[in-house]
């Protein structure tokens, strides 16, 4: 269970998050919606830590992500220990962000061997299987730049899965795909959240929303301010700010 | 009722493609170009070959003699020692440049900045004359008391001098091809390292570095021959490396030019050895970019 409990965060002057409060319960899909700027990407990013938080804390099964709490205080804990507990949360990048000098099996294996300290034929094993869930059993070998972006995601996704993540963050990963490519990905979603993996997405596309969320959320100006299940959400929003923001993507 | 009296244009135009030559454009200065250059070409060789004063055979006798020989061994000795400790110290000053510390910062800002200014040759005497400035040398607790004292003039050779001046000169040169090369990478690289929980000094070694040497390959060569011709001027420190020979054998002969071409093709002959190295070295780190 993931617990966020009156998170704020600004960049500069500029404040990004105004006190976030949001629960996410294992196994579950959580779809965050809203408008570009509204904060989305930093609530993901703060969720493992690449963001450090001004105020409030970030909780995944009962324990303090980035942060060690000596009675009232939070002190910042270590590189190594943040690095440890990132181990344990897998994150999807919109830009995929695969590592360009090593082949798609040696993207996957990199952090089951480094960070887990698995072995070698360990990771390889299950990076094999990976690839094959995500429907590149054939591309073990290829190099990022040989594959097409919809593949280039998938192999991200195998590469944060290979962690046996507890959690898993997706930041708009179907972005930047063309959108004959889009489908793919949605694809390899779809089978995790049936899979009972626990998924925080923030995306555009509402219909897969629709069809996979537990729970969408509508974040706007760095407030959380609507959430629901999708039918809630999307066919009756309480609020303005989200019918607005439905109306302009719904067309 | 209207009557055409010539073919669709498209009929046309289909009848003139199968009839028509393509006639390229002709490139007369090119012609006129091509004749200069290869008569500039055969005065060089015939003057090579004709001049008398070349004295190739005096060339030939002293290319592959013995001190000539162990002189170039020096020089190969000095290139290779001056580019594993210039670049393991650019190592070490490009991330404190990037770091967050301002202390380790400046510090490397400063270093770069003085061993960048100092002239080779006048850093190298400073070295030999090491002894003039500091008699002895102790290694203890800082401004403590020392527990081991050694003589500068017995601890600091030429041959060490010599080492010490191209490895220091080299490290600031060396630390700002590896600064480019760093910050050449996508910082996106380095936040999906760390989403993963990679370890530190692992993501610089398996993700930064490797993409880096993309950017560092062609200035390290290019640095590298630098140092390969650079070690000539150790000959004031009275080193024998191949320039410092090759002067001592035309002070006793007189045969300054053909000894200046032993020199001078040796150096030619070791920079093509170091392009065919660097062509397989970065074709190796490319891999991933090609297609």
């Amino acid at each position: 269970m993931i617990e966020v409990r009156g998170v704020h965060k600004s960049f500069g002057h500029h404040e990004v998050l105004k006190g976030i409060d949001l629960t996410v319960e294992a196994g579950s899909v959580t779809v965050v919606l809203g408008p570009s700027g509204s904060g989305k990407s930093t609530l993901l990013r703060v969720l493992n830590h690449l963001e450090k938080v001004d105020r409030g804390h970030v909780r995944v099964d009962g324990s303090l992500i980035g942060y060690r709490q000596v009675g009232d205080r939070l002190y910042e804990l270590r590189e190594r220990q943040v690095l440890k507990q990132r181990a344990a949360i897998g994150f999807v990048f919109q830009t995929f962000n695969l590592f360009p000098h090593l082949t798609a099996l040696e993207n996957i294996v990199e952090a089951p061997i480094s960070a887990l300290g698995r072995s070698r034929a360990d990771a390889t094993a299950r990076a094999l299987e990976l690839l094959d869930r995500v429907g590149l059993a054939d591309k073990a070998a290829a190099y990022p730049r040989q594959l097409s972006g919809g593949q280039q995601q998938r192999v991200a996704i195998a590469r944060a899965l290979a962690l046996d993540p507890k959690l898993v963050l997706f930041d708009e990963p179907t972005s930047a795909l063309d959108p004959e490519l889009v489908g793919e990905v949605l694809d390899v979603l779809r089978d995790l959240a049936g899979s009972g993996t626990t998924m925080i997405v923030v995306t555009h596309e509402i219909g897969f929303a629709r069809e996979v969320a537990d729970r969408i959320v509508f974040l706007d100006d760095g407030r959380l301010i609507e959430q629901g299940t999708p039918t809630e959400l999307l066919d009756s929003p309480k609020h303005d700010r989200t019918r607005a923001f439905l109306a302009k993507v719904l067309v | 009722m209207t009557v055409l009296s010539s073919p669709p244009a498209a009929a046309r135009a289909a009848d003139e493609g199968d009839r028509l030559t393509v006639v390229p454009a002709r490139h007369p200065w090119r012609w006129v170009s091509t004749v200069v250059a290869l008569v500039l070409v055969a005065q060089l060789v015939h003057g090579l070959i004709t001049n008398p004063g070349w004295d190739w055979g005096t060339f030939a006798g002293y290319f592959f003699e013995k001190s000539v020989l162990n002189a170039l061994l020096v020089t190969l000795e000095l290139t290779f020692a001056g580019a594993v400790l210039g670049f393991l110290g650019g190592v070490l000053l490009a991330p404190m440049r990037l770091s967050a510390n301002p202390v380790l910062r400046t510090v490397s800002w400063t270093y770069i900045w003085v061993f960048r200014s100092v002239p080779l040759i006048v850093q190298l005497l400073f070295w030999a004359n090491l002894g003039y400035l500091y008699e002895t040398l102790q290694l203890g607790i800082p401004f403590g008391p020392g527990l081991l004292h050694f003589e500068s003039r017995s601890l600091v050779s030429s041959l060490g001098a010599a080492l010490l001046g191209l490895a220091l000169h080299e490290a600031a040169y060396a630390a700002e091809i590896v600064r480019a090369g760093l910050i050449s990478v996508d910082q996106r690289q380095l936040e999906a390292a760390a989403a993963l929980g990679i370890p530190r000094l692992r993501q610089f070694r398996r993700i930064l570095l490797p993409q880096a040497m993309r950017a560092i390959l062609p200035s390290a060569a290019n640095e590298l021959v630098n140092l390969l011709k650079s070690t000539s001027v150790v000959y004031v420190l009275a080193i024998g490396e191949l320039f410092y020979q090759v002067q001592v054998v035309y002070g006793r002969t007189g045969r300054v030019v053909p000894l200046l071409m032993v020199a001078t093709v040796w150096y030619v002959i070791l920079t093509a050895v170091l392009s065919v190295f660097q062509h397989y070295v970065e074709r190796h780190f490319n891999r991933g970019w090609r297609r």
